[in-house]
């Protein structure tokens, strides 16, 4: 199988969107290691009841082994074993980029369809705002709200989904902007078609592609701003295996050269981060073929 | 009045809206969202009155538009309340003490993000679509998907612990103490002719910088050569060479000279990440700066200093971006109002 057909499946991405490929194709294939490198990890999450060889959250050993044919990423500092700990700990990661990535594409796009198309005060206040929190630094930003409320997985996520509206609402804004003056649909509203039908059909139809893109990048972005706030103590409670907070506590055991407490766990982030990075950056030449040129 | 005098004024007042924006963020996220300060802070079991007590303390039992009033009255003349930890000292001298120590860290890792990020980005797209090409912008898309802090970690390992060349934690060796002039170690003991502190400094400033740097570099390897396609297609860049000066020259004189205006614009907007990366790197590093101290007050249930820190980085942001902005306006005459 072709690096086309694994995209076009892998995906499901419009046949007319791969045939506008250039000479080299490298976007194509950009797009499928990332998919590749995701439909491993997302494998890995669902199969790792069956393939962690121990409880993630039992002590099963001595303390702080090193890597063996019995402990394949040795054991944390509670003789814990870190290979089905970073096994699990994918749970926790992509459970909450998800709900966030759900929760502020869908306020995002639904606020930026509303600007952009009414166009008045509410349009200028709207846009002040999400500046204004664009501007913010991100990770400070659902440092302060999470601190305030509290460890757990649904309140991290709406965390890290305040942070990320802006960037839904400016995208969507800025495209419903250029698209409402286009000659097409001007055309459907002559024809008396309703707002509606205009927002839905014939704008938001046309920054689907444009969405995916952002989507995909967000979750990379969502899953290092997870990781930022677990390694600082603002996650979820222990004992559940997850890679940021495995990585603080690895941190306090570094000057004894304890490397495999903090090596697997962030390899782990950067093979997920990774492959959404990759994903994006494939998806976007391929759906925005205008950029080819750089 | 000149159009560049009035261009400045105007973007310093367009900045305000923005403050009072954030401030207002701040203020209902850290009195709406669910979890009370008070009770976070004595605990569930306190009892009914100590809490009543704490609240009116901190002005918390007054309506909330009066709260931000004086909060924001207060934020003018530079008040940001006391800390409730510590011998409540004032929020602003805190921040004070722990600011310089960001700052030089935020310089050091810019100068390694620029260093690296700007070289990679140039020869990227002057050698376009070689092997030399897909790496540096592998590089760029490989080193963004780092986590901070998993970065430094992996530094400390290999220099600090492994091979034992450069100091994982801290800002300089304990015993020694640069006269404070600006709080920024290197240039205090430069100015105190110190030299043992200055080498000191700059050990324990290796490390995080590159950390930071190194990992924000990416974006601008993308955003330099992205910017450096577009000027060396030009004709000037032909006329360059067509008079016979070194290709270096072209590159780095001519065309990076020209395709640096946008990319000065993107500091700015990279100063809010840089802070935020920051917050990583301090905490990975000990470092003691506004990241460390943020962290530590919430640790410590120091609410007025979490809101304070927090306000403090909204107004450092507004003030680069309004910074930015000017810079250049100084550097491009066309833009004005």
């Amino acid at each position: 199988m072709g690096a086309e057909s694994w995209l076009k499946s892998l995906s499901g991405i419009p046949a007319r969107f791969l045939l506008r490929r250039g000479p080299k194709g490298a976007e194509v294939y950009l797009a499928s290691a990332g998919a590749v490198l995701l439909v491993v990890v997302v494998a890995l999450t669902v199969l790792a009841p069956y393939i962690a060889p121990y409880n993630p959250i039992v002590e099963i050993g001595p303390s702080l082994q090193p890597p063996s044919s019995q402990y394949p990423m040795g054991t944390d500092n509670l003789g814990r074993d870190v290979y089905s700990r970073v096994l699990y700990g994918a749970i926790v990661a992509l459970e909450v980029s998800a709900i966030s990535v759900l929760l502020s594409s869908t306020v995002g796009t639904v606020l930026g369809l509303f600007s952009g198309y009414s166009a008045g005060k509410t349009d200028r206040v709207l846009s002040i705002v999400m500046d204004s929190i664009y501007a913010f630094p991100g990770l400070i930003l659902a440092i302060a709200i999470a601190a305030m409320m509290g460890p757990g997985i649904v309140n991290m996520s709406i965390a890290i989904a305040v942070v990320y509206i802006p960037t839904y609402f400016r995208m969507i804004r800025g495209q419903v902007l250029s698209t409402k003056e286009q000659l097409y649909v001007e055309a459907a509203r002559a024809l008396g078609a309703r707002n509606s039908t205009i927002l839905f059909r014939y704008i938001f139809a046309n920054i689907i592609p444009s969405l995916v893109v952002v989507l995909s990048l967000n979750v990379a972005d969502a899953i290092l701003t997870e990781a930022g706030l677990s390694y600082l103590g603002l996650g979820i409670p222990p004992p559940t295996p997850d890679w940021g907070f495995d990585l603080s506590k690895g941190k306090s055991f570094l000057p004894g050269g304890y490397w495999w407490m903090i090596t697997f766990p962030g390899l782990m982030i950067v093979i997920v981060v990774l492959g959404f990075s990759l994903l994006g950056e494939g998806l976007n030449e391929i759906l925005n073929p205008r950029l080819r040129e750089r | 009045m000149g159009s560049l005098r009035l261009y400045l004024i105007t973007r310093v007042l367009l900045a305000l809206p923005m403050i009072v924006i954030l401030l207002l963020l701040i203020f209902v996220v850290l009195r709406v969202m669910p979890g009370d300060p008070v009770l976070a802070m004595l605990g569930d079991k306190a009892p009914m009155s100590q809490i009543q007590e704490m609240r009116h303390q901190l002005g918390l039992d007054r309506p909330m538009y009066v709260q931000f009033f004086d909060y924001f009255l207060s934020l003018m003349r530079g008040d940001l309340g006391n800390s409730l930890i510590w011998g409540r000292r004032p929020i602003s001298v805190e921040i004070l003490e722990h600011f310089p120590a960001t700052l030089e860290l935020t310089i050091g890792s810019m100068i390694i993000m620029l260093l690296v990020g700007v070289f990679t980005g140039a020869q990227s797209a002057y050698r376009r679509n070689s092997p030399t090409d897909y790496g540096f912008r592998t590089f760029g898309i490989v080193i963004y998907s780092i986590p901070i802090f998993w970065f430094g970690m992996i530094l400390q390992l290999i220099f600090g612990i492994y091979l034992g060349w450069l100091p994982i934690a801290g800002r300089i060796d304990p015993f020694l103490s640069p006269r404070a002039v600006t709080g920024i170690y290197s240039i205090d003991s430069l100015l105190a002719g110190d030299i043992l502190s200055f080498v000191s400094t700059i050990q324990h400033l290796i490390l995080p910088s590159l950390t930071l740097g190194l990992v924000l570099s990416g974006i601008f390897t993308r955003l330099t050569r992205v910017n450096m396609l577009d000027v060396l297609r030009q004709d000037f860049i032909a006329a360059a060479r067509a008079r016979g000066l070194k290709e270096s020259s072209v590159l780095y004189k001519h065309a990076l000279k020209n395709a640096f205006i946008p990319i000065l614009t993107m500091i700015g907007l990279q100063f809010a990440l840089l802070l935020a990366g920051a917050v990583l790197t301090e905490t990975t590093f000990s470092w003691p700066g506004m990241g460390s101290y943020l962290i530590e007050r919430i640790n410590y249930r120091d609410f007025p200093a979490i809101q304070g820190a927090v306000v403090f980085f909204a107004v450092l942001v507004a003030a680069v971006s309004v910074a930015v902005d000017m810079i250049y306006a100084f550097l491009d005459p066309r833009i004005r109002y």
